[in-house]
């Protein structure tokens, strides 16, 4: 009965990480049919880490973050193209340059995009960018190679932080706004965007917290001058970059019948997507960060993850599962992780920070910058977060998938006093912040009321 | 025989040649095994690495008990965070990243002149030993110029040496306590002789890592004179006594496996896999000691606070849950996240220059081997299970043209 | 040829730093940089750092060429 699930025709909408990774997967699994990849970007599969990091600092070129491959996928690449919509029934996948490729098996890997400015034409002023694609990146690490006299940042999630990082590295003066109280707190709670919050002014970061941007201001030319705050101050800046989080690419699913909406496609463990009756598909899988999927660790709801290792597990997952049947299919059971480097500290978080209730320093010390933070909820650990001691997070990974107690328990040579005294994790309604979680929990059914979309007139 | 003499045959020197059905026995017999002595030991890969990731587990002796409790203070390699972090740290400032990134690498014209020139001395030999011909004298030499220690002192520092490596040997069947003792003063005094030599160099550094010890101007970043002498005996014992082993290793291991020999001389780029394949195979150093800091549960068994674990690291990594076929010797092997050098914050301080010293090494020596052969399989072997190695290699050069 | 490396694996060893320290780069005590394109001369040493990291999370291969399938 194999035998036919690894002939016939795959194609993957998406042509980024995951998509890439599940192409390798499927020849890797056996997969010898004909295998198509589309992908709405000019380009070959490229890694998007480093455009907020290496690429704004200068020291690598945009165009040079291509991904390797573990093996050629001998795939058909419809590359600058955007896939358009689905047909469910008729098993198609429309093309926006009027084609359409029929499938026996669809992977959804069609990911995220920078949410914009909400005012067309203020993001239209020159000098106003968002940072998701390597043609972002590259145009904004020229303005920063021309040496702005001031960037001003809108959100201070980890890529609003990561980029106002880059500029102070690199001698730029920047203005960093936020809407909740820190940055960082949408993501990792209270104690540690207080944190965050003293490594942007120790950095000399002009860090502007419970406000929002009222206004992008423009020249005569067009180009970007300056925004308003809600404050009632004003910032001049020559460059705005419009940090905001993510969107979900599914619009070109409006018509297609999926539980698809603006929290991504919901599907099973196994990555098979449910339609928008709550009943899971056979032929269609979803997998990165486009998919919104339940963890039995989170109390089964579902999650939408925006993270690089989601995206390569799933992919695999969901591959795996494209190509066997029945008792051989394995559900994505990896635990979400995420890393940042910002400010010279690397950041990794383990788990779902934001499924807490108290949080405990369980090693080192805020003083030190250098410590591992646990997170529980209802006395039983659900995450954690090292600063600048990776080395550990192996051990509260494993505390997580095995349910350990929390407050965790005590031994270790580096536990500081505070251990003892959990304080609550202090993480706020995300709508309260310009930067959402880059991990959210969503709630535990595909809803159909809450997955279609209206398509937008 | 039973389980709970494990330990006691693993040091046996009888077994020393080959310990690894020994291995497999303790594998068999769980992941955590009771000794008759009350100790505990733990063969399988999972539970070591847990093992090293966990904060609380203690690599300091004096948190066992016995004579140990009273020892002195020990070096960063047997110390917890956050001490062993601070003095890690900062002897890494002249060795590594994020201090000095290209240190090491810099080094590696050095180490191949070195090379050839201890291979071009033994050209016209019919019998060499691989060990005191050419496995001690390499990483010696090199550790030397790194540290800044004269190479013709070497006879000095290699009694010592071998003493404090002696004392931290595994020894279940022996009362140590005049091992431990003779140990002990071996270490003061090898540290005293490395912080007369640093102390020469105040005012006048040289490029080498005792000069900038000594030299460092910011106070907050310097090592006071105990723990550079500390710091100091370390480096230098675990810059040699543990590459003699991994170049000699690879050699016996190579000539054992004359395919796998002739596919590395077609296919040099294979090399550095093929160095992590030996430390997985025969690794240099087979066991690690820890203790708990409160009583834990480990794999379902509960072992109290002080006791002692012994981590038998060149064991995990043949644990067939972990890798496939674990007793083939495989250069090409994917996915080798082998135990050689340890892992979590202990791991290998001299890592990478052990590693180039290996390509080194054995990517000069791969071409002259095609005609080589071992005079004596299994060769000799040195009296310590910790630090596992032969003492001899003898091997035959027969010259083929 | 192009490598990535996988941050949710990276303990920050540094071993690939200390081996190709003009790709690999620290941020910081352990966050890693590194250049994506590998320049011909670096290739042996990032062959070196890819055997030698201890969580194996680096990837070197060739990028994908959409022409040649």
């Amino acid at each position: 009965m194999t035998g036919d699930l690894r002939d016939g025709r795959i194609v993957i909408v998406g042509a980024s990480l995951a998509g890439l990774r599940a192409a390798e997967t499927l020849r890797e699994e056996g997969f010898t049919g004909s295998l198509t990849v589309v992908g709405d970007e000019p380009y070959p599969p490229y890694d998007r880490p480093p455009l907020s990091k290496q690429v704004l600092l200068g020291q690598v070129a945009a165009d040079t973050t291509g991904l390797p491959m573990r093996r050629n996928p001998d795939a058909e690449w419809r590359l600058g193209v955007r896939a358009s919509g689905l047909d469910g029934i008729g098993k198609r996948v429309m093309l926006a340059d009027g084609e359409s490729l029929p499938f026996d098996r669809l992977l959804i890997a069609t990911g995220t995009r920078a949410r914009p400015w909400p005012n067309p034409d203020e993001a239209a002023l020159d000098g106003v960018f968002t940072l998701r694609t390597r043609d972002d990146a590259a145009g904004l690490a020229e303005r920063l190679a021309a040496g702005p006299q001031r960037v001003l940042v809108i959100g201070g999630g980890f890529t609003g932080s990561e980029i106002a990082s880059a500029c102070r590295e690199r001698g730029i003066e920047v203005t960093l706004a936020e809407r909740g109280p820190a940055p960082l707190v949408g993501a990792l709670g209270g104690t540690l965007s207080k944190l965050a919050a003293a490594m942007h002014r120790n950095h000399g970061v002009d860090l502007r917290c419970g406000v929002t941007v009222t206004a992008l201001r423009g020249d005569s030319g067009g180009r970007f001058t300056g925004a308003e705050l809600s404050d009632g101050s004003r910032v001049e800046a020559d460059v705005c970059v419009v940090a905001l989080g993510a969107v979900r690419n599914v619009e070109w699913l409006a018509e297609a019948g999926l539980a698809a909406g603006p929290r991504g496609v919901t599907c099973d463990a196994g990555c098979r997507a449910f339609d928008m009756y709550g009943i899971v598909t056979d032929d269609v899988f979803v997998a990165g960060d486009v998919s919104r999927f339940p963890h039995p660790l989170f109390d089964y709801q579902l999650l939408s993850l925006e993270h690089w290792g989601n995206a390569v597990a799933q992919a695999e997952v969901a591959a795996h599962n494209m190509v066997n049947r029945g008792p051989l299919r394995r559900p994505h059971l990896a635990l979400p992780t995420f890393w940042s480097t910002q400010f010279g500290l690397n950041i990794k978080s383990v788990g779902v920070p934001t499924f807490s209730d108290h949080v405990a320093i369980a090693q080192g010390s805020l003083e030190e910058r250098r410590l591992a933070m646990v997170y529980g909820y209802r006395g039983r650990v659900t995450a954690a977060v090292t600063v600048d001691m990776a080395k550990s997070l192996e051990y509260y990974r494993h505390l997580i998938e095995t349910a350990a107690p929390f407050p965790p328990a005590p031994g270790a040579a580096d536990r500081p006093m505070a251990a003892e005294i959990p304080v609550p994790s202090d993480v706020p309604d995300p709508k309260g912040l310009s930067h959402g979680p880059t991990v959210a929990l969503t709630g535990h059914l595909p809803d159909r009321r809450l997955t279609v979309i209206q398509p937008s007139g | 025989m039973s389980a709970d003499t494990l330990l006691e045959r693993i040091t046996d020197y009888a077994n020393r040649a080959d310990p690894y059905p020994l291995y497999a026995e303790l594998r068999e017999a769980g992941p955590v095994v009771r000794q008759a002595d009350g100790s505990y030991l733990v063969g399988s890969y999972h539970e070591i690495t847990a093992l090293l990731h966990n904060p609380q587990i203690s690599a300091d002796p004096r948190n066992l008990p016995g004579p140990a409790q009273k020892a002195r203070k020990p070096p960063f390699l047997r110390l917890d965070d956050p001490e062993h972090h601070r003095l890690r740290t900062l002897a890494m400032r002249p060795f590594g990243p994020p201090h000095s990134p290209g240190r090491i690498d810099t080094m590696r014209g050095q180490i191949t002149e070195l090379t050839e020139e201890l291979l071009d001395e033994l050209r016209d030999r019919p019998q060499i030993d691989i060990v005191d011909d050419f496995a001690y004298p390499l990483p010696v030499t090199v550790i030397c110029r790194l540290l800044g220690v004269p190479r013709e002192d070497e006879p000095l520092f290699r009694e010592w040496s071998n003493a404090v490596v002696a004392s931290a040997d595994v020894r279940p069947d022996l009362d140590t306590t005049e091992q431990d003792g003779a140990g002990d003063q071996a270490r003061i005094d090898m540290g005293m002789y490395l912080l007369n030599l640093a102390e020469q160099r105040r005012g006048h550094p040289t490029d080498d890592m005792l000069s900038a010890f000594i030299n460092e101007p910011d106070p907050a970043l310097r090592l006071t004179p105990e723990e550079l002498a500390e710091t100091g005996v370390l480096l230098l014992i675990a810059g040699h006594e543990t590459t003699v082993n991994l170049i000699t290793n690879g050699v016996l291991t190579l000539l054992r496996h004359p395919d796998q020999l002739d596919r590395l001389r077609g296919e040099p780029d294979l090399l550095p896999r093929a160095v992590e394949e030996l430390l997985r195979y025969e690794p240099p150093v087979h066991m690690r000691q820890r203790t708990p800091l409160v009583d834990m549960d480990i794999a379902g068994t509960t072992i109290a606070k002080g006791t002692s674990v012994v981590l038998a690291l060149a064991s995990g990594n043949r644990d067939p849950k972990r890798f496939h076929d674990p007793d083939r010797f495989d250069p090409t092997r994917q996915d080798n996240e082998h135990l050689g050098f340890g892992s979590g914050i202990h791991l290998c301080y001299g890592a990478p220059l052990a590693r180039i010293e290996a390509h080194a090494a054995l990517g000069a020596l791969i071409p002259r081997l095609s005609t080589a052969r071992l005079v004596q399989d299994p060769p000799p072997y040195r009296q310590n299970a910790m630090l596992r190695g032969p003492r001899h290699l003898p091997i035959e050069m027969r010259q083929s043209a | 040829m192009r490598i990535v490396v996988d941050l949710t694996r990276c303990q920050g060893y540094a071993q690939c730093v200390f081996l190709a320290p003009k790709v690999f780069q620290l941020h910081g005590e352990e966050g890693l940089l590194y250049s994506p394109a590998v320049p011909d001369d670096q290739l042996e040493r990032v062959r070196e750092a890819t055997a030698a990291c201890p969580v194996q999370a680096i990837l070197l291969g060739e990028e994908v060429s959409p022409d040649d399938r």
